[in-house]
């Protein structure tokens, strides 16, 4: 099956006045269709630098090299302007922050309405606003219409950002930390909407996320990711039970766990690689247990653990 | 929102009060009153009977009452070359003025918008460095400069428009192009660095992604929630542009009250001054306070 | 945003010299030099003056009257800039002009700023009623157009050269005070605040040797920039007539003086004009450089 979005050695640097920054490292990644992803890692890992290289919205100081494609054709090295007639037509995104991301000064509808009557015409509008707010399970959706964002709550923001990026009826949708910035108790519902949205109309879905509860609760696959390289993919279930790279292993162990009376807190020594000082080389040793001389020498080659699970560790060989 | 708007009624008013105690202030500085307020031909008899209507033998509290009463009555006093009363020389000045201030507000906004708008859309370096830089210009150039040199430019070595005077559309031209110099030169500049500072929002970025064409973006979204603090800021050129007017009119013999002021100074007719100074500050509060209601209107969030 | 570009290695598709970082307006990474040195050269004919002009500023040449500057036709060398229509010459016009523009100007932004600085320190500090009337006060003179304001000052008061000073005066003061005082509430809940009062440290001492240098950056910036304001109003002033009075010189007066042969001297209206932008346009890049330097928040 042609993967939905393809991307071959893809690398992204950024030009700043301290130097160059290498943010993601030869990246190999097929997204399938109606495939719901993860990309776990901590900030800094490049996970939302890989998301916007997938999108095309990488900023102006970024060089990207490799290739990126998308729906069989390529879409890296294309100009700006065709690139993002992409967007809210074959490619959607949700971000981070709903308090800021809708415009204050037009109530809900008015902003539904419009997005609705670029995408598909004015035609398909009546009733169609309605109809989203409550595929998204928004209470009193014929209110909300009328309402400005700032007199919703930010997971109401949030269902009606992710009502509209559904709407699109793109074939990707990309999440960028979508539950990070609301209560525990409403994440659960979000993500159930994802769900949704991919049983409905096949969507592929990527949720970038910090949060691996996140992904435990809602992803088929996790790409975990760290110092701006893949180092563990496959079937989350997999990965979560039985993790193969030692920093997926690390990241696992630390999750807060309460065992008995105890709640039990692991952090992982050392610190999180500075990205000016990244290279051919595992960029985990420095924390590892595992850590010998090859790993410092040259980053690790895919290891294939089953059909769907690969992991980048030159101690992988061994199981634990 | 109601509230709101009744603080800042209430703001102005004090506000109000404080100016009339200045200008008050300012006729008590030099001693005697009678010296300035009533022409230097004054019988003695009519300078008692002045000070006695104005309470100027007793203290400062019942001076400034009978000047407020005064005041209220609309009786600012008597020009004395024009032997008309003081406010009336005042409101018949403001009428050219004001519709000199509003041609300059008018082409400021048509030029320095556009302006703003194409320097903060564009990607290019030295479209955005023009922009910043026409906006620092235009703090510089005094206002008085630019009508000398636009009337020797297009008045007198090119005879497009009249050297002065007022009346038909054409003697509008270069007194209104003058006070839209550097009037529209701000208009520019803030238009650029707040719409730049919008098209960085969070929701500018999210209706991108959402597929939304940029001209709408901007022209729609951005501008609009950029306009908020200009909707203010214009309010308070109107003030700059009012001072920018009267000096301007003294250049162009404009019969607003710049010109009515000055003459009144050098002729030493202080009733006049007064009146003018009380007028022109009202209107400004006056308008200051309408920018603030307009703001409550175009912003939502206020409303709630 | 772009999609970028096909290269074999990413690090080697970055470009070597670095980045300077994003633009700032009106800034180079260093000291402006045109404006520095046009404040230099300003500064120094107001101070060296009368040493360095060619002609006294009021030595008259009815023989060689309304000469246009040297590089025009019928210019000479003797009036580099050329002459009035007394003979007098333009350039030692506008350096006495110099002199009593700049005194002017100083001089209120010093007064204007020390009144200014102190109300603001006090009613920032001790806040409350004293708080609120300053405010309205300065609100008060805020709201009055300051062109306006000065001309009711000059009405009752005169003209020349020592009121001229007291009536930038009076339109500046708010805006220091304004700005001290919003700074001041900023920083008297700081910590060494807090411990000097804990102390016993008398108020007044509190105010004068720790909450008054905290707020002298920013009273420099604003005053740099206020030397541009002051030399409009008062040239605007003199222009009208109601300023500077002869036999001072001021570049507003010379273009009032100016005015009357538009058509035929261009550069009796011109050059002054030009000085005044200049003078105006250097300050204020000065201090808006000044500003970007000492404030951390501002610019990239």
């Amino acid at each position: 099956m042609t993967p939905l979005v393809d991307l071959r050695q893809v690398s992204v640097t950024f030009g700043t006045s301290q130097g160059p920054i290498l943010a993601v490292s030869a990246v190999d990644l097929a997204i399938r269709p109606g495939e719901i992803v993860g990309i776990a890692g901590e900030s800094g890992s490049g996970k939302t630098t890989l998301c916007r290289a997938i999108m095309g919205a990488l900023p102006d100081e970024a060089r990207l090299s490799g290739e990126i494609w998308f729906a069989g054709t390529r879409i890296s090295g294309r100009p700006v302007a065709e690139i993002r007639r992409l967007w809210g037509r074959e490619i959607a995104m949700v971000l981070q922050n709903p308090m800021t991301a809708l415009d204050p000064l037009y109530p809900i509808g008015s902003q539904i309405d419009e997005m609705i009557g670029v995408r598909f015409g004015a035609a398909a509008l009546p009733g169609r606003a309605l109809e989203i707010l409550r595929s998204v399970h928004l209470t009193a959706p014929e209110l909300r219409l009328r309402q400005y964002p700032h007199q919703l709550s930010g997971g109401m923001r949030q269902r009606v950002l992710i009502g509209m990026a559904s709407a699109t009826r793109a074939k990707l949708l990309l999440a960028d930390e979508p539950t990070t910035a609301l209560d525990a108790t409403i994440q659960e519902e979000i993500l159930v909407l994802f769900r949704e949205i991919r049983d409905r109309s096949g969507t592929a879905i990527v949720i970038v996320t910090h949060d691996l509860g996140v992904i435990r609760r809602v992803c088929e696959r996790v790409i975990v990711m760290y110092g701006g390289r893949v180092v563990e993919d496959g079937p989350t279930e997999a990965v979560f039970t039985a993790p193969r790279h030692p920093y997926t292993r690390a990241l696992l162990e630390s999750l807060p766990r309460i065992e008995g009376e105890e709640i039990v807190l692991q952090a992982i020594d050392g610190q999180v690689p500075d990205p000016s000082e990244l290279g051919d080389f595992c960029p985990f040793s420095p924390r590892c247990r595992l850590a010998r001389e090859a790993c410092l020498a040259k980053f690790p080659g895919e290891t294939r653990v089953t059909g769907a699970h690969r992991v980048f560790c030159w101690a992988a060989e061994q199981p634990p | 929102m109601t509230g709101l708007l009744l603080r800042r009624a209430v703001e102005t008013l004090i506000t109000l009060l404080l100016i009339t105690v200045m200008v008050f202030g300012l006729t008590r500085l030099t001693g005697d009153p009678t010296s300035l307020l009533l022409p230097p031909e004054a019988t003695e008899a009519t300078r008692a009977a002045f000070r006695h209507a104005y309470g100027l033998d007793q203290n400062m509290f019942v001076q400034y009452e009978a000047f407020l009463i005064h005041l209220f009555e609309g009786d600012l006093g008597e020009s004395f070359r024009l032997h008309e009363p003081a406010i009336g020389v005042a409101l018949d000045a403001l009428g050219p003025t004001l519709k000199l201030a509003c041609a300059g507000m008018a082409l400021s906004i048509v030029l320095g918008m556009p302006f703003g708008i194409v320097a903060a859309t564009s990607r290019r370096r030295w479209v955005k460095r023009l922009g910043r830089w026409y906006g620092s210009l235009g703090q510089a150039l005094p206002p008085f400069w630019v009508g000398l040199i636009l009337v020797s430019l297009l008045a007198l070595q090119l005879p497009l428009f009249p050297t002065s005077g007022y009346g038909t559309a054409r003697h509008y031209v270069l007194p209104a192009l003058t006070l839209a110099v550097a009037t529209s030169s701000s208009i520019a500049s803030l238009t650029q660095a707040n719409l730049e500072e919008a098209l960085r929002s969070d929701f500018i970025h999210m209706e991108r992604v959402l597929g939304l064409p940029e001209w709408r973006i901007v022209l729609k979204h951005a501008l609009r929630n950029a306009s908020l603090p200009i909707v203010t800021f214009l309010a308070l050129q109107f003030g700059l542009i009012l001072g920018g007017a009267i000096v301007t009119e003294r250049v162009f013999a404009w019969p607003g009250i710049g010109q009515r002021i000055v003459e009144a100074i050098l002729g030493r007719d202080y009733p006049v001054v007064q009146a003018i100074v009380l007028i022109t500050a009202t209107l400004f509060m006056l308008i200051n306070l309408a920018a603030d209601l307009l703001y409550l209107v175009l912003d939502p969030r206020l409303r709630t | 945003m772009n999609a970028g570009t096909v290269t074999p290695a990413a690090e080697q598709a970055l470009p070597r010299r670095r980045r300077l970082g994003r633009w700032r307006p009106l800034q180079s990474p260093g000291l402006p030099l045109l404006a520095t040195a046009t404040c230099a050269v300003l500064v120094a004919a107001a101070v060296l003056g009368p040493w360095i002009s060619p002609y006294a500023k009021d030595s008259v040449d009815l023989a060689n009257a309304i000469a246009p500057p040297a590089w025009q036709p019928d210019g000479t060398a003797a009036h580099l800039l050329g002459t009035d229509q007394l003979g007098r010459d333009v350039l030692s016009r506008l350096i006495a002009g110099a002199r009593i523009s700049l005194a002017a100007a100083a001089a209120a932004t010093l007064l204007g700023g020390s009144i200014g600085v102190a109300v603001g320190v006090v009613a920032g500090y001790i806040g409350g009623l004293a708080d609120a009337v300053a405010m309205r006060i300065s609100d008060a003179f805020l709201a009055v157009p300051f062109i306006l304001l000065a001309l009711a000052v000059v009405a009752v008061l005169g003209s020349g050269f020592g009121n001229i000073i007291l009536v930038i005066v009076v339109t500046n003061w708010p805006r220091y005070a304004r700005l001290v005082r919003s700074e001041v509430i900023g920083i008297k809940h700081r910590d060494f605040v807090t411990l000097a009062r804990i102390a016993g440290v008398p108020p007044a001492r509190i105010m004068l040797r720790h909450i008054l240098p905290n707020t002298l950056n920013s009273v420099t910036v604003l005053g740099i920039l206020d030397v541009g304001r002051a030399i409009i109003l008062e040239s605007s002033l003199s222009f009208l007539g109601v300023g500077i009075q002869p036999p001072d010189v001021s570049w507003g007066l010379m273009l009032a003086d100016g005015r009357t042969l538009l058509g035929f001297a261009w550069w009796l209206t011109t050059l002054p004009g030009v000085v005044i932008v200049a003078a105006v346009m250097s300050f204020n890049t000065l201090g808006y450089w000044l500003k970007a330097r000492l404030d951390p928040r501002a610019g990239a």
